[in-house]
Formats: C-alpha cells, sequence, structure tokens
C-alpha cells in the first residue's frame, strides 16, 4: 500500500508514460507462466525435451479437470474440500470392477461400468455435497468436509487398504494412451474445458451460476432457481473429480485409495486462484484455471526436477495462493 | 478565506471512458455544500477521488491549504473526513454496533474490545438521531433507513471535519430526514462542513450555503444557493432552456386520461405473516397504480414481500388471478405475471460483476431459453432497446453494471422487470437516485405500461410521488391497512392526516 501512496502524489504530475501495474495484476498468470518457462529453460537440466512436455502434460491434466470443477462451485461463492476424497473413491472403485468375474466375462461391459459407474458415484456425491449447501444451508467447507475425511475412509474400506494392481490396456488407455504422440488426457483437458466454457458462456444454466455467486438474494428475487444451480455446481466438480481419479489409476496401473487425490483440493483451489476465480463468487474463468493448472505443476515440477523436498513445494503452493488472492485484492482504479 | 477543500481541474478516465474532465470543488470550513447533477454526471466520483476510494488523472486537491496525500478511505477519515456513500457500505450480518465502531474500537487494558463501552457509546450516538434499536441485534434485521441512519450516526461519529452524504436521504421519510437536517444544523453549529449530494432539489434549499453544480463530468457553476430558483438550477444542470422545462411540467405519473379500472388482477384479504404484517387487505386492477402510504415500518415493504411469495402467509389469502395455486417463491411469482422491484438496489437488486445486458435480463433467462441455451440475438435487441427508451448511461451494454451511476442502475432494473412484461409489478422506491430529469421519464414510462394493462402497486417515500402517481393509494399502520385514499382528490395534506390521524389516535 505504500507504493500506492506515491503512485497517487506522483499521479498527477507526471504525464509522461509511467508503468501500469494494472496490466500486471490483471495478467499475472501469463506473467507467471513465462517466468517459470525461462527459469527452467535456463536452469533446469533437460527441460526443453520433449519427454518433459509429455510428462507434465499428463500430469497436469488430472489437476486441470478438477480445476475445472473447482472454479464452478468456487463461482457460485462455494468451495469444494472433497475432491481429492472422491478421486480416491472413484479410482478405488474401478479397478475393483474391472477385475471383478463378472467383467472378466464381458469384457467390454466391464470396461464401460469401470468407468461409468465411479462417475455416478463420484455425481451421487456431488449431489450430496449440493444438497448439505443449498438446502440445508450447510457452510459448504463444512459440507464438503464430510466427504473430504469420509471419503477416502470410504475408498480404504472398499480395497482393505490395499494396493490393486492391474493389467488392464483399454482402461490404462485412459491415461497412458497417445494421440499424434501426445497424452490423450491432454485432449481430455481442452475438451472438457471448451464444453464448460461454452456452458458458462452460452446458456441459462451458467448465466444463473455466475448470478448466483455474484449476488444471491438479487438472483432469487429475479427468480434464479438458486438452489438447483448450486447444487448442479457441486454435481459437475464431482463428476469431473472422478473422472480425474480414473486417470490417475490409468496412469499408474495401480490403485492405491490412501495416495490418489491427495492434497488435489489445494491444487485445485490454487489454480482457480492463479487462473482469476475470485473467492467471493461470481465469476469462473474456464481457460484461466487451465492456466493456474498448469502453473501449479510447473512449480511442483520446477521445484522436483531441483531437487528441492515435497514439502517445501507445499510451501511454495501455499505461498502461490496467498500472493494471487493478494494481487486480486490489490487492484484498484 | 482559506478553503477547507480545494479540488480543482479534476480529471479521471475508467477504461478511456471519462468520467470527469475538468471538475472543481470548493468547500468553506463549516459550510453545508451541495452537488447537484444528473445521473453519470460524476458526483461520485468526484467525492471518491477525495476519498481515495479512486486515484485521480490531474487535478489538484489540497486540505485546509495543503496538499492531500489521501490515498485510500481510512486515510480520509484520519484526515477527518467522513463518508456515506451511495452504495451502504456496512456489514449487514454483524450487530449495530460493530458497524458504527468498526475500526475505533473503545479497548481494555488488556488491548481486546472493551464490548460494554463499545455498546454503550453506539447507543449514545444513535440517540443523537432519535433512534432506540437493540445495538446487539444484526444491522441486517433493520430497515435500509435505519441502516441509512447508522451509517451517517457513525460517520458524524468520527469527529469529523467534514461530513459528506452521497444521496443519504434517499431511503429516509420526512421525518427521518428532518431529523438528519437537524443533525446537519448543529455540525454546522460546531464549525463541521458538509458535503451533501442531493436529487431533492427542495432540501437544499433548507440546509445549503452553496451548490456546485455538474454536468458530463464537469463543473459548470457554483452559487450561492439563497441567490437561485429550483427552476434555474435544473436547467443549469441539463444544460436546457428553463422554459423548455417548466413547459414540460414535473410528475410523470398522473396525466392519463383516467380509464375505467379494468379487471382484477389480485386481491389480498386480511393477509398477515410472521415478519409484522397483521391484518392488510388490497385489491389491484388491470391500468392501475396503487399505492402503499405510511411511515416506516408501517409494513409497506412486507406487503409487497408477502404478495411476492418471499414471506409465507400466516392467515388470509392471495387471490391472485392467472394463477391459481399459492405463490411461493419468487420464481413461481414471476411465472404467473408479478415482478418485484426491490429498494435496496445495491443488495437485493444488482450483480455487480455482470453486465448491463447480463444484469437487465436475469429474470427473463428463462423465456429467453431455447434448448437450455440464451437466445443472444433476441437478447441483445431487448436490451439495445431498453437502453435507449430508459436513456441509460453507460459506455456498452457489456459494461459491468457496478460501473454505473447509482441511478443508472437503477434504471436498468426497471427494464429488468419491464422487460417481462408483468401483469402486476410492485415498485419499491422506484425513482431513488434518479434525478429530476430522468425520474419524470421514468415515471412517464410506467404510466405507459399502465395504460397498457399493467398494474402497479407503488411505495414511494416521496408523498409528491404517491399522491400524483397513485390512482388509490392505501394507508397503512403497523401492520394494518386501516384506510384508502382514491384520486382524484387526494392532496398531501391529505395523505399525511390520514398517516399521522391514525398515529394519534394509535398514541392516544
Ligand atoms: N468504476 C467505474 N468504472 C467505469 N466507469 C465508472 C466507474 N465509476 C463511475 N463510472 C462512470 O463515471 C460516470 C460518473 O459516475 P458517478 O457515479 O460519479 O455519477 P453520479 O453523478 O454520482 O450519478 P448518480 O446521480 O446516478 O449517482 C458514469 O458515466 C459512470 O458510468
Ligand atoms: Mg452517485
Amino acid at each position: 500500500m505504500t507504493m500506492d501512496n506515491n503512485t497517487v502524489q506522483n499521479a498527477p504530475k507526471s504525464s509522461g508514460p509511467k508503468f501500469d501495474w494494472s496490466v500486471v495484476s490483471r495478467h499475472g498468470g501469463v506473467f507467471a507462466l513465462i517466468a517459470i518457462l525461462l527459469f527452467n529453460v535456463l536452469i533446469t537440466p533437460n527441460f526443453l525435451h520433449p519427454q518433459t512436455l509429455f510428462v507434465n502434460i499428463s500430469q497436469v491434466a488430472t489437476i486441470a479437470i478438477v480445476a475445472v470443477g473447482m472454479t464452478l462451485v468456487i463461482a457460485t461463492g462455494g468451495i469444494d474440500l472433497s475432491v481429492g476424497a472422491i478421486m480416491a473413491l472413484s479410482g478405488a472403485l474401478a479397478p475393483l470392477i474391472f477385475t471383478s468375474p463378472f467383467a472378466e466375462a464381458n469384457p467390454e461391459l466391464g470396461l464401460a461400468l469401470s468407468i461409468i459407474v465411479p462417475i455416478i458415484v463420484a455425481l451421487a456425491c456431488g449431489v450430496f455435497n449440493g444438497a448439505l449447501v443449498s438446502l440445508l444451508n450447510v457452510q459448504p467447507i463444512v459440507a464438503t468436509l464430510i466427504f473430504f475425511i469420509s471419503g477416502r475412509g470410504i475408498a480404504l474400506v472398499l480395497t482393505n487398504g490395499n494396493l490393486q494392481t492391474f493389467t488392464n490396456p483399454a482402461f490404462s488407455y485412459l491415461g497412458t494412451g497417445k494421440i499424434l504422440g501426445f497424452p490423450f488426457q491432454g485432449y481430455l483437458v481442452v475438451i472438457i474445458a471448451i464444453c464448460v466454457w461454452w456452458v458458462m458462456s452460452y446458456t441459462v444454466f451458467g448465466r444463473q451460476l455466475l448470478a448466483v455467486g455474484g449476488n444471491e438474494r438479487a438472483a432469487e428475487l429475479s427468480g434464479v432457481p438458486v438452489k438447483r444451480v448450486k447444487i448442479g455446481a457441486y454435481v459437475i466438480c464431482a463428476g469431473l473429480s472422478g473422472l480425474a481419479g480414473l486417470i490417475v489409476v490409468a496412469i499408474n496401473s495401480a490403485s492405491d485409495a490412501a495416495r490418489i487425490g491427495n492434497l488435489m483440493e489445494l491444487d485445485a483451489i490454487a489454480a482457480a486462484v492463479v487462473g482469476g476465480t475470485l473467492l467471493q463468487g461470481g465469476k469462473a474463468p474456464i481457460f484461466g484455471a487451465i492456466l493456474g493448472a498448469v502453473i501449479i505443476q510447473l512449480v511442483k515440477y520446477t521445484l522436483l526436477a531441483n531437487g528441492v523436498a515435497d514439502e517445501v513445494a507445499l510451501i511454495a503452493k501455499a505461498g502461490i495462493i496467498v500472493l494471487a488472492v493478494y494481487v486480486q485484492q490489490a487492484r484498484k482504479e | 478565506m482559506q478553503h477547507l477543500i480545494e479540488m480543482s481541474g479534476i480529471k479521471k478516465s475508467f477504461a478511456g471512458v471519462v468520467a470527469l474532465q475538468n471538475a472543481n470543488l470548493h468547500i468553506a470550513p463549516g459550510e453545508v455544500h451541495a452537488i447537484i447533477g444528473q445521473n453519470g454526471a460524476g458526483k461520485s466520483t468526484l467525492i471518491k477521488i477525495l476519498t481515495g476510494v479512486y486515484r485521480r488523472d490531474a487535478g489538484e486537491v489540497t486540505i485546509n491549504g495543503t496538499p492531500s496525500t489521501v490515498s485510500t478511505p481510512r486515510e480520509a477519515q484520519d484526515a477527518g473526513i467522513a463518508t456515506i456513500y451511495q452504495e451502504l457500505s456496512l456489514v449487514p450480518l454483524r450487530s449495530v454496533t460493530e458497524n458504527v465502531m468498526m475500526g475505533y474500537e473503545p479497548r481494555t487494558r488488556f488491548g481486546t474490545i472493551d464490548w460494554k463501552a463499545a455498546h454503550k457509546r453506539t447507543r449514545e450516538i444513535l440517540e443523537r438521531f432519535g433512534i432506540d434499536i437493540d445495538v446487539k441485534a444484526q444491522l441486517g434485521s433493520y430497515s435500509t433507513a435505519i441502516q441509512q441512519l447508522v451509517a451517517i450516526a457513525r460517520a458524524v461519529s468520527l469527529n469529523a471535519q467534514l461530513v459528506i452524504m452521497d444521496e443519504a436521504t434517499s431511503s429516509l421519510d420526512d421525518q427521518e430526514i428532518e431529523i438528519l437536517f437537524s443533525v446537519v444544523r448543529e455540525l454546522k453549529k460546531e464549525g463541521v462542513a458538509v458535503l451533501y449530494i442531493s436529487h431533492f432539489l427542495d432540501e437544499l434549499y433548507q440546509i445549503c450555503d452553496r451548490v456546485t453544480i455538474m454536468r458530463d463530468g464537469q463543473t459548470v457553476g457554483q452559487r450561492v444557493i439563497s441567490e437561485t430558483t429550483k427552476l434555474g438550477l435544473i436547467s443549469e444542470m441539463l444544460g436546457r432552456d428553463p422554459e423548455e422545462i417548466e413547459a414540460a411540467g414535473m410528475t410523470g405519473l398522473g396525466g392519463g386520461e383516467k380509464a375505467e379500472p379494468g379487471s382484477s388482477l389480485f386481491e389480498a384479504e386480511n393477509i398477515s405473516t410472521a415478519r409484522g404484517l397483521k391484518d392488510v387487505s388490497l385489491t389491484l386492477r388491470k391500468g392501475e397504480i396503487v399505492g402503499l402510504g405510511g411511515l416506516l415500518g408501517s409494513g409497506r415493504t412486507e406487503t409487497a414481500r408477502a404478495l411476492f411469495g418471499l414471506d409465507g402467509l400466516k392467515s388470509g389469502k392471495i387471490d391472485a388471478h392467472g394463477s391459481s395455486g399459492q405463490i411461493g417463491t419468487p420464481a413461481e411469482a414471476i411465472a404467473a405475471g408479478v415482478g418485484f422491484l426491490t429498494e435496496d438496489r445495491k443488495r437485493e437488486g444488482i450483480v455487480p460483476h455482470m453486465s448491463v445486458r447480463e444484469n437487465m435480463t436475469l429474470a427473463l433467462l428463462p423465456k429467453l431459453k431455447t434448448m437450455g441455451m440464451v437466445d443472444r440475438k433476441r437478447e441483445t435487441e431487448l436490451v439495445e432497446r431498453f437502453i435507449k427508451s430508459l436513456g441509460i448511461k453507460t459506455s456498452g451494454m457489456e459494461q459491468p453494471i457496478r460501473e454505473l451511476s447509482g441511478g443508472n442502475q437503477q434504471k436498468v432494473l426497471l427494464a429488468r422487470w419491464l422487460a417481462l412484461e408483468p401483469e402486476v409489478l410492485i415498485l419499491d422506491e422506484p425513482t431513488r437516485g434518479v434525478d429530476v430529469g430522468a425520474k419524470f421519464e421514468i415515471q412517464s414510462i410506467i404510466r405507459e405500461y399502465v395504460d397498457k394493462g399493467l398494474g402497479v402497486l407503488l411505495i414511494s417515500s416521496e408523498f409528491e410521488e404517491l399522491v400524483e402517481g397513485a390512482d388509490r393509494i392505501v394507508v397503512l399502520r403497523d401492520g394494518f391497512s386501516i384506510t384508502e385514499l382514491e384520486n382524484p382528490g387526494v392532496t398531501e395534506e391529505a395523505l399525511i392526516a390520514a398517516i399521522a390521524h391514525h398515529h394519534e389516535e394509535a398514541a392516544a
């Protein structure tokens, strides 16, 4: 704020060109991305190797997909802490289904069910979250804390806490498939982002969702079905988390309920905020969230590739959230 | 004589759109100074520059002769400038005390907040305004007018040299305005200057010493109020000939050859709600304006809420022709052809981040829906039409509504409901914050719709608007409908008498 002081006093006198901070704060994400890329090109060994690109794409996909869902929930003025746990739940369910005797007997149907059923379960979790928030008026943090705590527990019970490994090339395509040399899930992210962006920009639901986040009272008084819209946001977020859970399992050809989606809520919230989503609701920059996810992923990768410990990486992420929120708040005409 | 505040050559644009181009303001110590101007003239922007909400692009500001270093609202407060912004900026979920004391709480020896002292101090501050309320209750549980008075009380309590009131009286009734004025006069006696923004020119003659007139971001004049006429001020403000204005007349709601009342749109019989309605009956027919008269807290807004399905009925019934079922939610009310323009623009009206277009069509979305999508072509046409017909001042329909001036936001919200083509429109203070010119236009537009069959329930704290606009006035008191006055023939005196008479009766 001391900086503002100076600008105000100087403003009327200096009529010449002046460095405009608002540009930085408005496009902070892009600047951050460029900075990280430059840093890596200079410092990180083998950064420009195609393999690095593929690794990062395949890893950023899950963050990006969940971040898109999180963006919608935050846009309603809520937050979803259960995304990681829902990933674990769906990730634990899938191998249970396609390794079952029934699926062995009917491989195609088994494969389809192992994708559909976990996602349906995830959607159901979303209905639960949304109902708690909108029908019972539970604070979103508290409402989604229920699955945050219990979801992973259920997943562990389902799998007896065992690591499930499997070989199922068809299912693994979700996480290891390549089209034109690029990871399959990279395309998935692009498709999902475009679809959700389209929904937010052109449909009545999208418009109503932003209105609910922007001013819930006003939206309600204008006849917006506030409760339905909110439930919708949580359901979409949960469904996307379920899908992300499947991708994680497919990448590893193994499912460890204790680890799938661990701390994903932090990554997703960070990505959404870095992407320009306002925590108080009313804005849903979908492509911003993707950009945010890429930044989060690159930060993780940079620290890892340069031998920095995981714990430090966590602190770095927390720092990014704080910085992003600060930049949002500091904007001033 | 040295000026308390001197602003000169102030320029400000927002993303290329000019809001102020050459604005000046000179306030002498201890004077009551008014700023007038049309909606969007730049009044609020000018004071926000003074109080550090915005940064100026050019110009000089001095306080007591020294260049101002104020760059945040907090610094302005500490420099002795207390402000009540046009958009109430209090925290409705917090107690009255917390709102009044915010940032200046008394402390105990241990550095914690001394609540006992805080409550006591708050009660004292409010007493000066004749407000006797539970200071521990949530501020939001009180009416807009009380909230407004609380905001004013807070500002006055800060020991300022200058108190700025941006349209502070717009939600107050005559009695409350009197209280406010007596406080203003007292402040003046203590040597505190008051900067007063209002669209009610009559008020200026009661309390102001001088007036600064703004038009299109420029100061076009500064006058000693006793040397001006109302018509002169209006003509300077609008930049038009006085004769032309005089010919047009001042209220637009009246007029229209009186059609015989149409079929009934709804009948409310002996309704009561948990929110303070005891026993209200009224009918509304096609093509008429029914006014709700009464003092603050008499149940006007509560009646509107009940009719719109916001508050469930405890007893009585509402017969809405056209909809057989009970109206239980706003969505159902809207589907049944009822619209409700609420009085609290900021909290219950605008969605700040959304554009003018999105705000205007928010209630209309179900009708603009084709296969889940918004029909953008129809939407754009409609919005264009209303921006033109209501004369909304905006840089374009994609401009976020929060960037519009208060009066222009109000017009967008009115358009939100007119676009629905409702059968019944409940208007709670429809011309609040709207300048004299636009007020006339809005009233004429409402009258036009009424002539085509719309039924309007009008709530207004301006008796003039009620008396001249309404075909009938239902007078409310303490949650009861007590009498009904029918036009032609109603005068302001008659209305005041009707309200007061019953009031005295109650007191006796
Ligand atoms: N934050 C903003 N961003 C962009 N434009 C703005 C912003 N604030 C104000 N404006 C524009 O500046 C002009 C002046 O607005 P201002 O609020 O000062 O008007 P006003 O005189 O207070 O009007 P009213 O009587 O309606 O309150 C308007 O055209 C408005 O659209
Ligand atoms: Mg204003």
